[in-house]
C-alpha cells in the first residue's frame, strides 16, 4: 500500500476515534466505544509496525505531505503536513504501540468508571496530538501538538475531577508546560527573524552558514544558534520534566495509572527528547547549548534518581525515575549522542510503560492503595504482575554482559535498558575523550546514578513483592469502599484541603467475597503487560545494531545529525535531508568538544556509539553500580526487612532533603505562586481602585463621585435618577456631533 | 446595488418594523415583546446574510477599497463608504455576533423588550457603519454614536450598580473623543478633505502628526481598552446584561484596533513609529498586571473582563510593530478575540440566568449536572488561553512574532502572558466547572437547552475552523494588510 496512505490513516484513524467515543459516548455506549478508540489504535499502530519496517529494510525513502496550508503570512509558512524520516518513523511505533496496548489495558484498568466514553476519547485524542507532533514539518505543527499532548494531559490528570489533588495537578501541569512553552515560542521567533523561515527542511542548511553570527536579544549580543537552541530547549525542559521544570511530573500521578504509563512515561515526556535530536542540525552548531542540554540532563538525572529512592507512593517512584531516565536521554543528546538518545527514548518506552501498567495492576489487585509501606509479600498474589515487573526492573536497572565490548567473540547479551543506557554512558565518556570535560561529568554522573537507579528500581520490587505483607485483609476491604490515594507524604505542592472526602468514583463494586486478598488482573490488562514485557526484554538485542550499530547510518538516513567535526560522525547524506552540508566544518567556536579537530576523534570516529574503544573499567563500570544497587536494595529491604524504615525514622539532613524533593514545591510556593498573589491583590486593589480609578474617574469630578456614591440609593428605583443622567449624556453626545456638522 | 449601505440600515428597518407594530398594531406587552424579538432576530439572520453575501462577492486581490460608494453631502463633505480586507471581516463578525446575541437574550429580557431590541438594533447599523465609513465625519458620527445604545443597554438592562457603570463607561470615551474631534477638525482644516483614502496619502508634517496621533490615541486607547485607562471595562461589563458584554466585548472593544490601522498607522507614519514603544509598554503592562488582578477575581464576568484587557496588549503591540505577521496577527486576535470573549460571556450567561450570581465561590463542581456546557466552557477556556487549533492561539503567536522584530523584550515580556493566561483561566474553570457540586442550590441545575445549544454550535464551529484554517482569513486581509505595511515601512524609510 502508498506509504502516504497508510501514514495518513495511522494520523487521522486516532482522531476519528476520539471524536466518536467524545461526541456520541453517551449515545453509543461505553462498550462501542471503548471497541471504536482501541480498534482504531490497534490499526494505527500494525500500520505503524508496517511503515516502520519498510523504513528499516524496505528502503523506504523519506518523504513530506502537505495536506493544507495552516498559516501563510509572509515568510511565516506552516502547513498541515506529514513528515516521514528515520526519527518520525521510530517515533510512530512507539506511539501508536504503547498507546494501544494502554487502551486495551484500560477495558480492565478502568472497567468500574462510569465515563469510560471520556478517557477513551482522551487517550485518542493525545494519540492523535502526539502523531502530529512527531510528524511535524515546521515549527507551528511541532507547536501544535506540542500544546495539543499538553491539553490531553491536563485533562487526563484532570480525570477524577471531583477530586482536589487531581485539579490541582492538572494546572500545575499545565502551567509548568507553558513556563517551558514561553521559551519555545521565543525560540521559535528567533529562528524565524534570523533565518526567515519555520519550516526544518528550509531551516537546516542555512544553520551552517550563521555559525558565529550575533544576535540582539533582550539588551545583549548572543551567539544566534546557541540563543536559538537554548530557548527551544527551555519548552523541551518544561514537556520532558527536567531540572527546574520537573515539579509537574510527580504529581500527575493523580491521573489513572494508564495514563501515566501512556503520557507521562512512555511518550509525552519523551516530545522534548524527540525535538532535540529532531533539531540536531541546530544543536550541532551549538556548543553552549549542548553543554547546557548535557548539565541539565545530568543533573536531572541525578535529582530525580535521589528523590525516587525517598519515596513510597509507587507511582511516584517510577515518575521520578521517567524523569531521571529522560536525564540520560537529554545527557546522551547534548554530548551528540542523538542515536543513542533516540534508542533509549525507544527501549525505555517499552519498559516503562510496562512498569507502570504492572504499578497499575498492583494498584488495582491492591484496592487502590499506593503506599507501599502497605504492600509486601505479593508475589504469590499477583505471579504474572510479578513476573513482568521483575522484567521491566532488570531492563531499567540495564543488567546485562558486555560480552561484546569485552573483547569476547560473542554479541552483547541483555535486556533493554543494557543496549541503550550502556551506549549513553559511553558516549558521555567519549565526549569527555574528545576534550569536553562536560562529558566526564555527565559519564560519573550516569555511572552513579546508574548504581541510584539500580537501587530504587529494586527497592521498589523488593518492598512490593517480598518480604512480609504489611497489610491485613481488613485494609482491603476498608479500600474497597474508600478510595484512599495513599499519598499521605509530608509535603505536597497542593495546597487543597487533603481532609476532604473523596468520591468513591473507581473503587466499588469488585465484588470481593469476606476473604480480601490482592488479586491478579484480567487478561486485558495481563495482555499488554506481556506483550510489553517482551518488548523489554528483546527490543534492544533486537534493534541495536539499527539504531546505534553498523546499521545506524542507513537506518537513520540523515534524520540525526552529527557535525563532521566529532567523535561518532555520521556521514550524513540523508535525501533531502540538510546534512547534505557535511563538508562544512563548523567554523570557529562551534567546534567545541572536538576543537582539537586532528588527533583523538580520529580513534572513536568510525567505532560510533558502542562501546568497542571504551577501555575495560568504562565497559564493566555500569554493571558493577548496577549490581551494586541490587545488592543493597535486597540488604536493606529483604535481609534486614525494616531497617529502611528505621533509617527513615531518624530523620537525617540527606533524608528529610531528598524526601521533601529538594523542597521544590515549598521554594516555589513561596515565591510564584505567592508573588502571584500578592501582586494580583495588589495591582487590582491598589493599582486599579485606589490610584486609577480614584484619580481618573472617581477623583476627577466631583459629579462622577457623587454618583458612585448615589449609585447604591438610585438602583432602589429612582427611575427618574438614571433617566436624567443618560439625558445628559445623549445632550451631551448631541451637541458635540451637532458641533462636528457644523465644521 | 449600494451592498455597504443595504447591510449598515438593514437593521434601521427592523427598527422601524417594532416601532410600527408597537405604536399601530400591538398594544398587548407580552405579545409585541414575542415579535419584537421575532423581528430582531430576522433582522440580525437577514443582515448576517447580507455580509456573507459582501464577503463572497469581496475582492481579495484587490488591496484598495471596494464596493465604494460615494454621494456629496454638504458644508463639503461627502457621503463616503467603502470596505477593505481590514474593515470588510470585521463587519462580517458583527453581522455574526448580533443573531446570537438576539437569541441569548430571548429569556433573559423580559422588560421593556421593544426598546432592548431596537438598541441592539440600531447599535448594528451603527456599528457596521464605523468599518464602512470612509469619511472622517461619517466615520466620527458613527463612532460617537453608537456610544448610546451599548450606554442605554447598560443603563437600563444592567444590573445593581448599572449607573455607576454606565456613567464610568461615558466618561472615559467621551474625554477621548473630544480630542479625536479636536484632531479631526484640524485635519480636514489642513488638508482640505475629509476623504479617509485621501487623507491615507496625505503627508501630515511630523510635529503635527504626533499632536494628531496622540489626540487619536487617547480615543482608540480609552477603547481598547488600554491600561491605564481600562477600568471602565470591568464595571461595564459586570453590570451590562449577557448580550450587552457579548457586544462590548465581541465588536466595540475592537474598534479602537480597527482605527489604529485605519488612522493612526496610515495617515500618522512617523508619530507611529515614535511613540511604539510607549504603546510596547503600556501593552506590555496590559498583559502582565491585568492578568494577575485577573487571576485574583471573585467575579467570572469581571475575571473575563480583565482577561480581554490582556487579549487588547497582544493587539496593539502587534499593531505598532508595523509588519507583516504584526498586522495581521492583531487583526487576527480582534476576530478571535470576538467570537472567544463572546462566547465566554455567554458561558456566563448560560449559569446567571439560571442561578442570578456571578460568584465564582457560589458555582463548583457543575460538569457534574452540566457535561456539554462543561465541554463548551472548556473549548472557549482554551481557546482564551490560547491553545493551538483554537483561533486564540493564531493572533497570539503572530502579534509576538510581530513585535519580536521591533522589540525583543516586549515579545519576551508579552510571552510571560502566556503563563498567566493559563493561570488565570484555568484556575477560573476548576473553580466553577470541577470538583464536587457541594452548593445545594446547584442540586437541580440543568445542562444546555436546546435554544443554548444552538447559540453556541456557531462559536464552536468559529472557534475551531478559525484554529485550524486560519489561512482562510489572510488570504482575504494579505493584500489590504500588506499595502499597508508596506506604504509604512516606506514612510518610515525602512
Amino acid at each position: 500500500m502508498d506509504p502516504k496512505l497508510l501514514v495518513t490513516i495511522i494520523l487521522f484513524g486516532p482522531l476519528i476515534g476520539a471524536a466518536v467515543a467524545g461526541l456520541f459516548g453517551r449515545r453509543i455506549g461505553n462498550i462501542p466505544s471503548q471497541a471504536v478508540t482501541t480498534g482504531f489504535l490497534f490499526l494505527s499502530a500494525i500500520l505503524s509496525w508496517v511503515v516502520f519496517s519498510q523504513w528499516t529494510w524496505g528502503g523506504l525513502q523519506p518523504f513530506t505531505i502537505t495536506y493544507a496550508p495552516f498559516i501563510h503570512v509572509g515568510d511565516f509558512q506552516s502547513n498541515w503536513s506529514f513528515r516521514l524520516d528515520g526519527l518520525s518513523a521510530v517515533m510512530l511505533v512507539v506511539v501508536t504501540s504503547v498507546s494501544s496496548l494502554v487502551h486495551l489495558y484500560s477495558w480492565g484498568y478502568m472497567a468500574e468508571d462510569d465515563s469510560r466514553p471520556r478517557f477513551f476519547a482522551y487517550l485518542s485524542l493525545f494519540t492523535f496530538a502526539m502523531l502530529a507532533l512527531i510528524s511535524a514539518a515546521d515549527f507551528m505543527q511541532l507547536f501544535f501538538g506540542w500544546e495539543g499532548v499538553g491539553l490531553a494531559s491536563y485533562l487526563l490528570i484532570g480525570f477524577w475531577f471531583k477530586k482536589p489533588t487531581a485539579n490541582a495537578a492538572a494546572i500545575k501541569a499545565f502551567v509548568v508546560n507553558r513556563v517551558g512553552d514561553f521559551g519555545f515560542a521565543l525560540g521559535i521567533m528567533t529562528v524565524f527573524w534570523a533565518y526567515g523561515t519555520i519550516q526544518f527542511a528550509e531551516l537546516f542548511p542555512l544553520i551552517a552558514g550563521s555559525v558565529g553570527e550575533g544576535w540582539e536579544f533582550v539588551g545583549q549580543t548572543w551567539r544566534l544558534v546557541d540563543l536559538a537552541c537554548v530557548l527551544l530547549f527551555i519548552g523541551a525542559m518544561g514537556k520532558s520534566a527536567q531540572f527546574f521544570l520537573h515539579t509537574w511530573l510527580p504529581d500527575a500521578m493523580e491521573g489513572p495509572t494508564p495514563v501515566s504509563a501512556l503520557i507521562h512515561a512512555a511518550t509525552m515526556v519523551t516530545a522534548g527528547v524527540y525535538m532535540v535530536c529532531l533539531l540536531s542540525p541546530m544543536f550541532e552548531y551549538a556548543p553552549t547549548a549542548k553543554n547546557f542540554v548535557t548539565i541539565i540532563g545530568a543533573v536531572t538525572a541525578l535529582f530525580a534518581a535521589t528523590v525516587g529512592m525517598m519515596q513510597n507512593d509507587i507511582k511516584r517512584v517510577i515518575a521520578y525515575s521517567t524523569c531521571s531516565q529522560l536525564g540520560y536521554m537529554f545527557m546522551a543528546a547534548g554530548v551528540g549522542a542523538y542515536d543513542a538518545a533516540m534508542f533509549h527514548l525507544f527501549t525505555h518506552a517499552f519498559f516503562k510503560a510496562l512498569l507502570f501498567l504492572g504499578a497499575g495492576s498492583v494498584i488495582h489487585g491492591m484496592a487502590h492503595e499506593q503506599d507501599m509501606r502497605r504492600y509486601g509479600g505479593l508475589a504469590k498474589y499477583l505471579p504474572v504482575t510479578y513476573g513482568v515487573m521483575t522484567i521491566g526492573t532488570i531492563a531499567i536497572t540495564g543488567l546485562g554482559f558486555p560480552l561484546e565490548g569485552l573483547g569476547l567473540p560473542l554479541p552483547d547479551l541483555g535486556f533493554a535498558g543494557f543496549f541503550s543506557k550502556d551506549a549513553i554512558i559511553h558516549a558521555a565518556w567519549e565526549g569527555g575523550e574528545a576534550g569536553n570535560p562536560i562529558g566526564y561529568f555527565a559519564f560519573v554522573t550516569a555511572i552513579f546514578v546508574a548504581g541510584l537507579t539500580a537501587y530504587y528500581s529494586w527497592r521498589l520490587a523488593f518492598f512490593t513483592f517480598n518480604g512480609h505483607a504489611r497489610w491485613t485483609s481488613e485494609d482491603l476491604a476498608h479500600h474497597w469502599h474508600n478510595r484512599d490515594h495513599g499519598d499521605d507524604h509530608a509535603s505536597h505542592a497542593q495546597h487543597e484541603t487533603h481532609d476532604e472526602p473523596l468520591a468513591d468514583d473507581h473503587g466499588h463494586g469488585h465484588g470481593h467475597g469476606h476473604d480480601h486478598k490482592p488479586h491478579e488482573s484480567p487478561w486485558t490488562m495481563r495482555l499488554p503487560l506481556i506483550l510489553l514485557a517482551i518488548g523489554a526484554i528483546g527490543s534492544g538485542i533486537a534493534f541495536h545494531h539499527e539504531f546505534i550499530g553498523e546499521h545506524k547510518d542507513a537506518f537513520w538516513r540523515g534524520a540525526v545529525y552529527t557535525a563532521p567535526a566529532q567523535a561518532h560522525a555520521v556521514p550524513a547524506a540523508g535525501p533531502g535531508q540538510p546534512a547534505a552540508q557535511s563538508g562544512v566544518a563548523p567554523v570557529g567556536e562551534a567546534s567545541h568538544a572536538a576543537a582539537p579537530a586532528g588527533a583523538p576523534e580520529a580513534d572513536h570516529a568510525e567505532g560510533g556509539g558502542e562501546a568497542h574503544h571504551a577501555p575495560l573499567w568504562v565497559v564493566l563500570a555500569p554493571l558493577v553500580v548496577s549490581v551494586l544497587g541490587l545488592l543493597i536494595a535486597a540488604y536493606v529491604y529483604i535481609v534486614h526487612e525494616g531497617s529502611a524504615a528505621r533509617m527513615a525514622a531518624q530523620r537525617g539532613l540527606l533524608w528529610t532533603f531528598f524526601y521533601n524533593k529538594w523542597f521544590f514545591d515549598e521554594i516555589y510556593e513561596a515565591t510564584f505562586v505567592r508573588g502571584a498573589k500578592f501582586l494580583g491583590d495588589l495591582f487590582w486593589k491598589g493599582g486599579d481602585q485606589k490610584i486609577i480609578d480614584g484619580l481618573g474617574p472617581d477623583g476627577v469630578s466631583a459629579l462622577s463621585v457623587q454618583v458612585g456614591k448615589g449609585a447604591g440609593r438610585l438602583q432602589s428605583g429612582y427611575v427618574y435618577h438614571y433617566a436624567f443622567v443618560m439625558l445628559l449624556g445623549v445632550a451631551g453626545l448631541l451637541t458635540y456631533a451637532l458641533w462636528a456638522w457644523k465644521a | 446595488m449600494p451592498l455597504l449601505s443595504l447591510i449598515t440600515y438593514a437593521p434601521l428597518l427592523g427598527v422601524a418594523a417594532i416601532v410600527a407594530l408597537r405604536l399601530f398594531a400591538q398594544k398587548d406587552d407580552a405579545k409585541a415583546a414575542e415579535a419584537a424579538r421575532w423581528i430582531a432576530f430576522v433582522t440580525t439572520l437577514a443582515t448576517l446574510a447580507l455580509s456573507v453575501l459582501l464577503v463572497a462577492r469581496f475582492d481579495a486581490g484587490n488591496p484598495g477599497f471596494q464596493f465604494v460608494e460615494e454621494v456629496p453631502w454638504f458644508a463639503g463633505l461627502s457621503y463616503r463608504m467603502g470596505v477593505d480586507g481590514i474593515s470588510v471581516l470585521f463587519v462580517l463578525l458583527t453581522a455574526f455576533l448580533m443573531p446570537i446575541c438576539i437569541a441569548a437574550s430571548w429569556k433573559s429580557i423580559d422588560d421593556r423588550v421593544c426598546e432592548y431590541m431596537i438598541a441592539f438594533l440600531v447599535l448594528e447599523a451603527l456599528v457596521i457603519g464605523v468599518f464602512c465609513a470612509l469619511d472622517l465625519v461619517l466615520f466620527y458620527i458613527f463612532f460617537e454614536f453608537g456610544l448610546v445604545p451599548m450606554f442605554l443597554i447598560i443603563g437600563i438592562w444592567g444590573g445593581k450598580r448599572r449607573v455607576y457603570a454606565a456613567y464610568k463607561f461615558f466618561l472615559y470615551t467621551l474625554l477621548g473623543s473630544v480630542l479625536m474631534l479636536a484632531a479631526i477638525l484640524y485635519m480636514i482644516a489642513t488638508s482640505g478633505t475629509s476623504s479617509i483614502p485621501e487623507l491615507m496619502t496625505y503627508q501630515f508634517p511630523g510635529q503635527a502628526q504626533a499632536w494628531l496621533w496622540l489626540a487619536f490615541f487617547a480615543s482608540f486607547a480609552v477603547k481598547m481598552p488600554m491600561w491605564p485607562v481600562h477600568t471602565w471595562l470591568p464595571d461595564a461589563h459586570v453590570e451590562a446584561p449577557t448580550a450587552g458584554s457579548v457586544i462590548l466585548a465581541g465588536i466595540l472593544l475592537k474598534l479602537g484596533g480597527y482605527g489604529f490601522m485605519r488612522f493612526s498607522l496610515p495617515m500618522f507614519p512617523l508619530a507611529s513609529e515614535m511613540f511604539g514603544p510607549l504603546v510596547f509598554g503600556l501593552s506590555v503592562v496590559a498583559v502582565i498586571y491585568t492578568s494577575l488582578v485577573a487571576f485574583r477575581q471573585t467575579d467570572i464576568k469581571k475575571l473575563i473582563a480583565y482577561s480581554s484587557v490582556a487579549h487588547m496588549g497582544f493587539v496593539t503591540m502587534g499593531i505598532f510593530s508595523g509588519n507583516a505577521a504584526g498586522e495581521q496577527g492583531a487583526l487576527y486576535q480582534m476576530l478571535s478575540h470576538g467570537v472567544i470573549s463572546g462566547a465566554l460571556f455567554l458561558c456566563v450567561g448560560v449559569v446567571y440566568d439560571r442561578m442570578h450570581t456571578r460568584e465564582i465561590a457560589f458555582y463548583g463542581g457543575l460538569v457534574n449536572r452540566m457535561p456539554w456546557y462543561a465541554a463548551v466552557f472548556m473549548l472557549f477556556t482554551m481557546g482564551n488561553v490560547g491553545l493551538p487549533g483554537t483561533s486564540g492561539f493564531v493572533g497570539e503567536i503572530l502579534t509576538m512574532t510581530g513585535v519580536y522584530q521591533a522589540s525583543t523584550w516586549t515579545a519576551a515580556l508579552a510571552a510571560t502572558g502566556v503563563i498567566l493566561s493559563a493561570v488565570y483561566a484555568l484556575s477560573l474553570y476548576r473553580r466553577v466547572v470541577f470538583g464536587e457540586l457541594v452548593n445545594p442550590q446547584l442540586a437541580t441545575i440543568g445542562d444546555l437547552e436546546w435554544r443554548e445549544t444552538m447559540i453556541f454550535a456557531p462559536l464552536v464551529l468559529a472557534t475551531l475552523w478559525l484554529g485550524v484554517q486560519p489561512n482562510l482569513v489572510f488570504e482575504i486581509t494579505g493584500a489590504s494588510v500588506d499595502q499597508l505595511v508596506t506604504t509604512y515601512q516606506a514612510a518610515i524609510g525602512k
